[in-house]
């Protein structure tokens, strides 16, 4: 029987054989980790074949993370987007709240046909280190996850979580200190003992291998959204709404609805303070193809192949740089990709909280802040989906500063009391 | 106006004949500040050195250690742009007319176009470069434009590199093969690898004519003389950008690099 949640990408299809999605991807590795990256790849193509591989993970997809994960309509929620008919994809919902099990799991058990005994991982808003926390926890394999130490102390929970799994968990100090510079440590990390571990990579970018086989790991969400929308809507959406950091959540959504023309794939980019600023990480609009952590893509960088530091509210969308396939969807016009700021995804945030009772991670709220811009676009007989990616416990302590949630804070309080009548105000 | 590469084989070749191994060292460009960092580079080579690579600092070292990280971060707040690191080169082998070869991560050179920055690097008298994330496969680009220019391609391997892949490698490379001695980033060890005289030598049985320079670790005279024992050339990096990290002020770091240039290049001829 075939795999229910394992569903990678059919064969012939992108990237080529040296992991080129058009002119984006490609492997920019030192010579150290070639050896290591090549036999990724030959293992994960030998996984892929292998029925026993997709019995095994299906097995964790369905008793472990509890998929499929639902399809939630929010109609109190999408009154604000113009009346249009919105569903949240609830990766929220899998364990360890959000998205990033999918890929975990599927590299875990890699990690565990190579042999190899030791996991290392990056993580900026501490999703992707909590479930790759979880998984060692599972296969009882040794952690070592790398968090800027900015996010460290933004996202203290996740890192609480972490170090309760069993994770050694290591404070990036170099750099802008945010996700960026945990890849970098990473790296350096793998470069020196790459013989026993595995760099279980979090993102669709990277060397080739991994921008398709993260990709390949999160193709469940798309497929089983298409399905539950026929199954409920009776149609296909307008649009399909996801926000972007490195993409993984994005393309995850995106990818099992590429054959279908009429679906509108949009990307919602961190806009942080606002384009116009410079304080942002809307690396597709704002960035130029260049080359960052192995693979070509669209950067953020100046005139001279720096890379300039980032920012958004959301550690786990803080990133300069963005996945090779997305570039490739943004250059062909297969993929739209809009700025959101922070203020506009902290608004959706309270959003979602106060009309549908479902709290999403920061991160998201960039997906539902689009969204609501997409419904108005579209009117009432839009249909949007949009993947709610993971769960906002971790950003209660960012929420709570930021809306004056505090107790002691009670001038600010107030002042998020005016918001609120402003956001009432706005959509209606 | 040709690049140097002759000059760095001449130079590698010189130093075979009489008998010892190569000194190749590596400093940053912009390093204290960029006139600092080009006294610095012409005291190694004053020193001893017979080559010396410059690094052009990028934001994301991911193939360096703390101590190079430093330094690149100090030139990267000081403004170094790469015109600044043209002159470096320029000045370093003016002044000593000794072959000068650039460093870096391919996204500086990627973005500043492959054309302008070959033409401008050979223009200032650079005898090549060495770009440690280009890995062969997706080095043509940059191979037909050095070449066009005279410059050299330094390749590194590393000791996971299999033997079709080190064959591959010194095919298409020139000048000479950076061997890394260890798995791992740049910066000082207590010993030198096991696995730096394998590599050289499966390096060697790929039937390359050449020279195999060893780097990564290597910081003193003692473990110069224990390369040179089998290498063609030692590189020493994080060792010269400590001694400028370490030292009260930048005259006294400039005069510390000289005396560990001098150190090592006894190191190399077994004099240590």
């Amino acid at each position: 029987m075939p795999s229910q949640f394992f569903i990678p990408d059919p064969e012939g299809q992108t990237p080529n054989s040296e992991g080129y999605f058009g002119a984006f991807g490609g492997k920019f590795i030192p010579e150290a980790l070639v050896a290591a990256v090549d036999e990724v790849a030959v293992e994960y193509d030998k996984a892929k074949h292998d029925p026993e591989f997709a019995k095994e993970l299906d097995d964790l997809l369905v008793n472990y993370t509890g998929r499929p994960s639902a399809l939630t309509e929010v109609p109190r929620f999408a009154e604000h987007a113009g009346g249009a008919r919105v569903f949240l994809k609830r990766e929220d919902l899998n364990h360890t709240g959000s998205h990033k099990i999918n890929n975990v799991l599927g590299q875990a058990l890699l990690t565990k046909r190579m042999g190899k005994t030791r996991v290392i991982a990056e993580t900026g808003a501490g999703q992707h280190g909590v479930a790759t926390a979880t998984a060692c926890a599972l296969f009882g394999l040794e952690c070592t996850i790398y968090m800027g130490e900015i996010d460290t102390q933004r996202q203290a929970l996740n890192v609480a979580r972490m170090r309760m799994l069993g994770a050694e968990v290591i404070a990036v100090k170099s750099g802008s200190r945010t996700l960026k510079d945990a890849i970098n440590e990473a790296f350096r990390d793998w470069v020196a003992n790459v013989d026993h571990t595995h760099y279980l990579f979090g993102t669709v970018a990277g060397p080739h291998p991994f921008p398709a086989m993260v990709r390949d790991f999160h193709r469940v969400i798309g497929v089983e959204a298409r399905r539950q929308l026929l199954e409920r809507a009776g149609r296909l959406p307008d649009a399909a709404v996801a926000c972007v950091g490195g993409g993984s959540n994005a393309i995850g959504l995106f990818h099992a609805f590429i054959p279908d023309p009429d679906v509108r794939l949009i990307g919602c980019e961190p806009a942080g303070h606002g384009i116009e600023t410079g304080e942002h990480a809307a690396t597709l609009s704002a960035g130029e193809p260049g080359i960052l952590h192995g693979s070509r893509s669209y950067v953020l960088q100046d005139d001279e192949g720096q890379i300039t530091e980032p920012y958004s509210i959301s550690a786990g969308l803080d990133y300069p740089g963005i996945g090779p396939e997305h570039s490739y969807l943004k250059d062909s016009g297969r993929g739209e990709y809009r700025a959101v700021t922070d203020d506009a995804a902290m608004q959706a945030l309270r959003l979602l909280s106060r009309t549908e009772g479902i709290i999403p991670a920061i991160e998201s709220a960039h997906a539902l802040a689009g969204a609501l811009e997409v419904g108005r676009e579209l009117g009432r007989d839009g249909l949007i989906v949009v993947n709610l990616s993971g769960r906002g416990d971790k950003d209660m302590d960012t929420a709570a500063r930021y809306f004056g949630l505090y107790d002691t804070d009670a001038e600010v309080a107030a002042d998020a009391d005016t918001d609120t009548a402003e956001i009432e105000g706005d959509a209606k | 106006m040709s690049g140097n590469i002759q000059l760095l084989s001449d130079t590698l070749a010189t130093a075979k004949s009489e008998g010892r191994s190569a000194l190749i060292a590596y400093l940053p460009a912009g390093f204290p500040t960029v006139d600092g960092g080009i006294e610095a580079i012409k005291a190694a080579l004053d020193g001893g050195a017979d080559v010396v690579e410059v690094g052009l600092p990028h934001s994301d070292p991911v193939l360096d250690g703390p101590v190079i990280q430093t330094a690149d971060d100090i030139a990267l707040r000081g403004g170094v742009k790469i015109a600044d690191v043209m002159r470096t080169v320029r000045e370093a082998h003016e002044a000593t007319g000794k072959p000068v070869l650039v460093m870096t991560y391919w996204n500086p050179i990627d973005r500043y176009g492959v054309e302008r920055f070959t033409a401008e690097l050979a223009e200032a008298g650079g005898a090549g470069c060495i770009l440690p994330d280009l890995p062969v496969q997706e080095s043509a680009l940059w191979r037909e434009h050095a070449e066009k220019h005279g410059l050299a391609t330094v390749f590194v391997v590393a000791p996971s590199s299999k033997d079709e892949r080190l064959a591959r490698i010194t095919a298409a490379g020139s000048g000479f093969v950076y061997a890394a001695s260890l798995m791992g980033v740049t910066g000082t060890r207590a010993t030198v690898s096991s696995q730096a005289q394998d590599l050289v030598e499966r390096t060697r049985a790929t039937g390359t004519d050449l020279p195999v320079c060893v780097g990564l670790g290597v910081s003193n005279a003692a473990q110069a003389t224990e390369v040179a024992g089998f290498a063609d050339g030692v590189i020493v990096g994080s060792a010269f950008v400590k001694a400028m990290l370490d030292a009260p002020d930048d005259a006294a770091g400039v005069e510390a690099v000289r005396a560990l240039a001098g150190d090592l290049a006894k190191g190399v001829r077994g004099q240590a």
